[in-house]
């Protein structure tokens, strides 16, 4: 996969603060990444540098290899985390006119909005005011502005808050659908049950600083931490005695004669070794890794970082 | 540049539909003029015909007394309390009765019966003869000939003629009137296309869509589009706001001053007559316009005014103007997130401009004078003081001079407001202060 998006050592600094610290990472082309990071992190500041609202103090961002030129934005689109739209002016008016500022001729803009238009069943909505439409109305409008001109790069800053359930899942779903036909797609959230579901990379980023990045599936593998989950019939006395063997029993739970236990195993002993042992005692009903979620390994590492340096997290959810 | 385009369009748009834009344009030089036509038609006397029975017990004014076109006297020996029952049926507006005593004076000395209410000018026209007859009359009583005094009493009337610089002489007007109303125009002009551009911005900030537009065109793009969008819709209300004017007063002055100019017209023909033959002109078959002296001064002076120059430099000005003050307002916009913390940063904009205005209200009492002067060179001032000196006679250079520290302080200002307004746009939910956006002009 060749890489769309390349940032390197980019830093940023506001009169009193650093928003973003020499932070470095790449996006690849048709992927789904993840920009994660407590509030104030320098989520949004990242985001505005590769649209170029504003500028780094040092570093470069690359576009297809590229540095990043005004041309470019007509390639990327982007749905920011505070989005209105012009109270006032019609819907038709409005999807127009912010289509044709991202470069579409006003013919071709007509045609792709009426596609998408059918495609959310908001046609008759085309002559009405904003301030006449709903919240999830003007979601669902701002979020075909953002799509409407194709962009090979998609730019979502917290696309999941303020959304209710049923648009949540309609965007979810239409990102898949452009990730299919080859968009990439840039996303900042902190719904980690999204990152999971959607993302295939993330960076993770704390107090101006990259502390985290990688594929998900990686960085999950990474955190493992030999924790299983078993579910068996038998005599526990023998289970335990099996564990002496290198492993801690966590949490049991005992139902129907069902034992479920939650055990984690020294660093040197490997499931199959640990299944093996414990076969002859009782009948295994199932047996699976813990596997810490996004959500763990984001807590995990933010109070890491904060501990270091001393500070509280200022994250909230 | 297309797309700054497309940002021009929709701001014109968005406002030429306003309801209240329409109504204000259309509606705004129809009051102005009628209003001006109101106090013309209102300063002028009514001509009511008036059938004036007198009885005058004084026997001073009998035969002295006179009528004009539409005032016709009789003098009658009828007992008041009779002529008071009857003086209407007979035909008669009203009734003059003048006491024996009033040579005496004393308050009450004459009375003006009527049915009908003969107005203002009608008493002045009595009054103002009824005072000059006592007036020769108590001169004569002490052997003083009125012709002596009337004689010895002359008018002087001050010519203003400028000498210019190659050493020839131009009469000026002295009609500093206009001036001060285009000055007047001026101020109120900018102020409010400033505000429109101000709240433009605003609303776009405190709408959220500006984030959306910024990713697609650079935020001075958008700025420039604003400004430059409603400096359109300014023309374009201007240029619809003058033609209505144009016509209604065309069409008043067709209506009101039709007599007046004929009659300067003969007036000046006359003059030219005396010029070229001198004495031998035969003056008393001349017409007399004693009375309307003042007004053929007025029309004169206004006739002297070069409207076309009045015109570009106020198209010039405001143009300028606007331009140099909506950026401001444009970056002061940015920086506010409600109408209500606007009023911190909207008053200090508004002290220049009504010091332009204190000082273009000086100019009618002293154009020439050294706060005038630089008043209109300032940029912060000179759209309003400049117009203000226009009638007055403003040497070329000082106009160019003046006209170019606009426009390049202008562009210096829009650099600036340029680099306000893209921080400031994007800065939610943060009470701003002067100092904090002095910062935001030396951001990356």
């Amino acid at each position: 996969m060749a890489e769309i998006l390349g940032i390197h050592n980019v830093s940023k600094r506001y009169s009193s603060h650093i928003a973003l610290h020499n932070i470095s990472f790449s996006v690849q082309q048709g992927s789904v990444f993840g920009l994660l990071g407590p509030n104030g992190a320098g989520k949004t500041s990242l985001i505005r540098i590769i649209n170029q609202i504003t500028g780094p103090d040092t570093g470069e961002v690359l576009f297809h290899g590229e540095k990043l030129q005004p041309k470019h934005v007509e390639r990327i689109g982007y749905l920011p985390e505070e989005r209105g739209l012009y109270k006032k002016m019609t819907v038709g008016d409005q999807v127009l006119y912010l289509a044709r500022l991202k470069g579409l001729p006003k013919y071709e803009a007509k045609k792709r909005l009426k596609i998408w238009f059918a495609k959310f069943d908001m046609e008759s909505w085309w002559n009405k005011k904003v301030e006449e439409l709903s919240k999830g109305m003007q979601q669902k409008v701002q979020f075909i502005v953002t799509v409407i001109h194709e962009p090979e790069l998609l730019i979502l800053d917290e696309p999941f808050s303020g959304f209710d359930p049923i648009n949540a899942q309609l965007i979810k779903n239409e990102l898949l659908e452009l990730k299919k036909k080859g968009s990439t797609v840039i996303f900042s959230t902190h719904n980690m049950g999204s990152v999971e579901e959607l993302c295939d990379n993330i960076a993770l980023i704390n107090k101006a600083e990259k502390i985290l990045d990688g594929s998900v599936k990686e960085i999950r593998k990474t955190y493992r931490t030999n924790t299983y989950k078993i579910s068996f019939k038998g005599n526990p006395l023998g289970f335990i005695n099996a564990l002496w063997a290198g492993g801690d029993l966590l949490d049991k739970h005992t139902e129907d004669e069902i034992h479920s236990y939650t055990i984690k195993l020294a660093p040197k002993v490997t499931s199959s070794q640990f299944l093996q042992a414990i076969l002859p005692t009782c009948e295994v009903h199932s047996f699976n890794e813990i596997i810490p979620s996004m959500n763990d390994i984001f807590i995990m590492k933010v109070s890491e970082v904060n501990q270091e340096t001393g500070t509280q997290s200022n994250y909230t959810e | 540049m297309s797309k700054i385009g497309l940002i021009i369009a929709r701001e014109l748009k968005s406002k030429i539909y306003n309801k209240t834009f329409i109504v204000m344009t259309i509606l705004a030089p129809l009051l102005i003029t009628g209003f001006i036509g109101f106090i013309i038609k209102m300063s002028q006397s009514e001509k009511t015909e008036q059938n004036v029975l007198v009885i005058d017990e004084s026997k001073l004014f009998t035969d002295k007394l006179s009528g004009n076109d539409y005032i016709s006297l009789t003098f009658s020996n009828l007992k008041l309390n009779e002529a008071i029952g009857s003086f209407y049926e007979k035909g008669y507006s009203c009734l003059l009765w003048i006491s024996p005593t009033i040579i005496e004076g004393g308050a009450g000395a004459t009375k003006l019966f009527y049915k009908k209410s003969p107005g203002f000018g009608f008493q002045t026209f009595m009054k103002d003869q009824m005072e000059r007859i006592i007036y020769e009359n108590k001169l004569r009583a002490n052997n003083i000939d009125p012709n002596i005094i009337l004689n010895s009493k002359q008018n002087v009337r001050i010519i203003l003629e400028k000498v210019n610089d190659v050493g020839k002489t131009e009469e000026q007007g002295s009609f500093g009137f206009i001036g001060f109303i285009s000055g007047a125009l001026m101020f109120i002009f900018i102020m409010m296309y400033g505000m429109m551009v101000f709240r433009s911005v605003m609303e776009e900030k405190t709408n959220r869509i500006v984030e959306v537009i910024v990713s697609s065109v650079k935020p001075f793009e958008l700025m420039l589009g604003k400004i430059v969008g409603v400096a359109l819709l300014g023309i374009i209300q201007f240029v619809i706001m003058g033609v209505i004017t144009l016509a209604l007063t065309t069409l008043l002055s067709a209506l009101f001053l039709k007599d007046v100019s004929s009659q300067l017209q003969v007036f000046e023909q006359q003059q030219e007559l005396v010029k070229k033959q001198g004495t031998n002109v035969d003056l008393s078959k001349l017409e007399k316009f004693d009375d309307k002296l003042e007004v053929f001064e007025l029309l004169k002076s206004i006739r002297k005014i070069n409207f076309t120059e009045v015109f570009i430099c106020f198209f010039l000005y405001f143009l300028g103007g606007y331009l140099f003050y909506s950026a401001i307002m444009a970056a002061i916009g940015s920086a506010v997130d409600s109408e209500s913390d606007s009023q911190q940063f909207i008053t200090p904009v508004m002290i220049p401009l009504m010091i332009g205005y204190f000082i273009s209200t000086k100019t009618i009492l002293d154009p020439d004078s050294t706060t005038v002067f630089w008043g209109s060179m300032i940029p912060f001032t000179s759209p309003i003081v400049m117009m203000s000196r226009i009638t007055s006679g403003v040497p070329l250079w000082e106009l160019l001079i003046s006209l170019s520290l606009l426009f390049v302080s202008f562009i210096v200002m829009t650099w600036l407001a340029g680099r306000i307004y893209r921080t400031g746009i994007l800065m939610y939910g943060k009470k701003t202060s002067w100092k904090e956006i002095g910062k935001w002009l030396f951001y990356k």
